[in-house]
This record gives structure tokens, sequence and C-alpha cells, in this order.
């Protein structure tokens, strides 16, 4: 809590400025696409949206396995907190792939296999976060709720690569890999990049923001307990 | 193990509704398919696979609930967990016995409603073929769904909220054998990664189905 309350303030702060200077940088101070026009645009909320919404899902996979393995509460809190985070990242995601499907594609939605894999996901969080609303007691919705996103990781792994054999896709490759020699060009590259850093630490905000939530109601309830017990 | 499998399978047949629901639940949305879209032969036969497979999938998801909640509700599921049969044995003998209640007539039935939506002649087969490859990954990842909801109270609707996406890659792959051997193409390759889905998830889910047990028994 200490050590959350001083970070804080500094990533909420990173967020803010990432997030400020990649958007306008993206907005308005790069050349429209020869072929896309204006729409390129749109890759500086859709591909950082996306990026983290699988990786809140990570996320709570291994913090789930932490709970599972070292029964660490805070873990489980963080678990708890990050699934409506990645749920709205997912939802960012298809909201602007739609958007931007519309004018290049001819078409908001396609059953295509990324387009599909990230309904599935959407699908996902909401019958993880269902889960945890439903069981009263902490410690066993904590249980149940990582022993669900272990399996459904499994399940989304495997969707995901069932879906590439099922359909072809529409999207185009790799924008940004490691091992590529060509990437997307320079000046669409810087603004990405701080874009998805500053996706990255509005996550870790929120995300910090939301367990300290959690811890605080947790405390809250075991103070109002032993109240009612003296 | 063959105590428990008879006496899950004497309850199905005698508790009555249970066992011939699934079946007339799939016969029913089978049957309303044509008002929907329209009684054109092409187009039924087109999407025929697809309706069947999710016919049959929803007809598994109906009796889920009924897996451990009565055994819940009436103490008994706390007696066979302490019995000297392992929770994951018990897990995996209820999936057996609503894989055998369920999916297998599903499986025998699906060609006659086919016939109905004007499957073509190999589909029919592949479709009772790849339904009784891939409803037994239904009855286990279900299983394991009624697990974890097993103490909550409207347990059911949630149950298929957690159920159904975890349904997708047998759904996927089942739907396209059919689809594969009714427009003349080789059905093989999807019915053995059906095949692949299904083994994986009978060797893996007993275990994430007890260890949810195991949670909501303490």
């Amino acid at each position: 809590m200490a050590l959350s309350a001083v970070l804080l303030p500094w990533v909420s702060a990173m967020a803010a400025m990432c997030l400020a200077l990649g958007l306008v940088w993206g907005f308005f101070f790069t050349p429209d696409d020869f072929r896309q026009g204006a729409t390129v645009k749109i890759i500086y909320l859709h591909v950082p949206a996306a990026l983290m919404a699988v990786n809140a899902w990570l996320m709570m996979l291994v913090t789930s396995l932490i709970w599972i393995i070292r029964r660490h509460h805070v873990s489980a809190l963080a678990a708890k907190a990050a699934a409506p985070v990645g749920l709205v990242f997912t939802m960012i995601a298809l909201f602007t792939g739609a958007v931007w499907g519309q004018p290049m594609w001819g078409t908001w939605w396609a059953w295509e296999p990324r387009l599909t894999a990230f309904l599935i996901l959407f699908l996902f969080y909401l019958g993880y976060m269902a889960l945890w609303n439903a069981i009263d007691l902490p410690d066993s919705a904590a249980d149940l709720t990582s022993v669900l996103c272990l399996v459904g990781s499994v399940f989304a792994l495997i969707s995901r690569y069932a879906l590439i054999f099922w359909n072809q896709g529409l999207h185009q490759g790799a924008t940004l890999s490691l091992d590529a020699e060509q990437n997307i060009a320079d000046v669409y590259w810087y603004p990405l990049i701080i874009c998805i850093a500053g996706f990255g630490f509005l996550f870790l905000a929120l995300v910090l923001y939301r367990t300290r939530t959690e811890i605080q109601a947790r405390r809250l309830k075991a103070l109002i307990a032993r109240d009612r017990a003296v | 193990m063959r105590g428990l499998l008879l006496r899950e399978l004497v309850l199905a047949v005698r508790a009555g509704g249970g066992f011939g629901l699934g079946l007339a639940f799939f016969l029913i949305v089978t049957v309303l398919v044509p008002f929907g879209v329209g009684p054109e032969t092409e187009t039924l036969a087109l999407i025929a696979p697809g309706v069947l497979w999710v016919g049959a999938l929803l007809a598994c998801l109906l009796s889920l609930d009924r897996v451990f909640q009565p055994d819940w509700e009436d103490g008994s599921l706390d007696l066979l967990a302490t019995s000297p049969l392992p929770l994951e044995s018990l897990a995996a003998g209820k999936a057996l016995a609503h894989w055998l209640t369920t999916g297998l007539p599903l499986a025998v039935a699906a060609p006659v409603l086919g016939l109905i939506l004007n499957l073509s002649g190999p589909g029919g087969l592949w479709l009772m073929l790849s339904l009784a490859v891939g409803t037994p990954a239904l009855s286990a990842i279900g299983t394991f769904g009624a697990a974890l909801t097993v103490g909550l109270r409207r347990g059911g609707l949630l149950l298929s909220l957690l159920v159904l996406p975890l349904y997708v890659p047998t759904l996927l792959f089942g739907a396209l054998v059919v689809t594969r051997a009714a427009g003349g193409q080789d059905p093989v390759p999807p019915l053995v990664l059906l095949a692949g889905v299904t083994l994986a998830t009978l060797a893996a889910m007993p275990f994430a189905s007890a260890a949810a047990l195991r949670v909501n028994l303490r």
C-alpha cells in the first residue's frame, strides 16, 4: 500500500503525459497515409488498446497463478481489479476496429480470426467478472475465478488458432515485430510507441488504483466485522 | 466408479424429463429454424451443419445444471466427496454419465434431423461422427462449469455464460467437418483436430472440475 501510494501519482502522470504527447503527435503531426488517408490515425488508439486487452488477461493469468500457488491475497485482488479494465480495452479495440473497418474494408464487422478472437476474449472477461460477482465468500471467489482464468486461457489460445484454421484474415500482418526488417514507417512508429507506453501506464495506474480500492474495501469489511464481534 | 455411473444413469432415466428433454429440445430447435429462415431447400442445406451443431450444443447445455446440483442439495455430494473415490474420478464419471444421457442420443438422432434440413447424403454420416467425437468434450467442459457454479443461486444462467465461450473450438471444428463433408471436401483434417480438442479436454478437465468442487465443498 505504501509503495503503491508513492507510485500511483507518478504512473498516472506518465500515462497522461505519454497519451497526450502520443495522441496529439499522432493525430495532428503525422502525414496522411497515401491509401488510407486520415483513417490511418485510428491506429494510435486501436493497436495500444488491443495490445493491452490481451496483456491484461495475461496479467490476470499470472496473478491467478500466484494466488493459487502462494495464496497472496493482493494477487487475487489485482486479478479482480484488472478484469474490468481489460474488458474496457477490449471494447475500445473492437469499437475503433469497427470504425476503421467501415471505410477500409467496407464493413463494420467481419467474421475474421482476429476480430472473432477479440469477441471471444470479451466474453471471457464477462464470464470472469460475473463469476466474481456471483460468489459471496471472497476466498472461494478468488479460488474459483483463478481456476476459470487458467482454463479460459488455454481455451482462448486454442480458439485463437482454431479461428485461423476456420477463416482467412482481412487484417494486415504484424505492424510491429522485433524480428522484422521493415516495420511501419518511422513517422508513424514513434507516436505509436509512445501511445503504447501511454496505454501501458494507464493500465498500470488503473489497476493500482482499483487494487488499492479493493484492499481498502476488504479492510473496512474486517473492521466492521470486528466491531460487530465486540 | 462403476457404481457411480450406474447410479447416475438410473437416476437420469427414472427421474423423468431430464433424459428425453435434451433430445426433444434439439428436435424443436431444428424444426423451428426453417420457420425463421424460410423453406428454401438450398438455404437450409447451406446452414444445416451449423444449426445442427449449435442445437446439439444448446441441448447439451440444458441439462448441465443437473449434473451436481441435485447431489449438492440433498447432501450426497458431500458423501461422494468423502468416499474413497477421488474427486477427479467423480468428475470424470459425472461427465461420462452426462455424455451417455445427452451427447450420445444427440449424435444418434442428428442424421434424422439432418434430413429435415436437407443435409446432403454423406453429410448426415459425418454429422453423426463429428457429434460422437465432439460431444464428450462438451460434457467434460460442462461438468467443469457445473462444478464452478454448484453452490450458487441462479447458477444456471451464469453457467451458460461461463461454458459457452469454452465451447468455441469444439463447435468450430465440429461444424467444419459437416460443412466440408456436405460440400464434397475432405472432412478428415477438422475431424482429427476435433478429436485432439476432445482428448485434451477429457484429459485435463476432470482435474479442473475437481479443483472447483474442492473449493465449493469447503
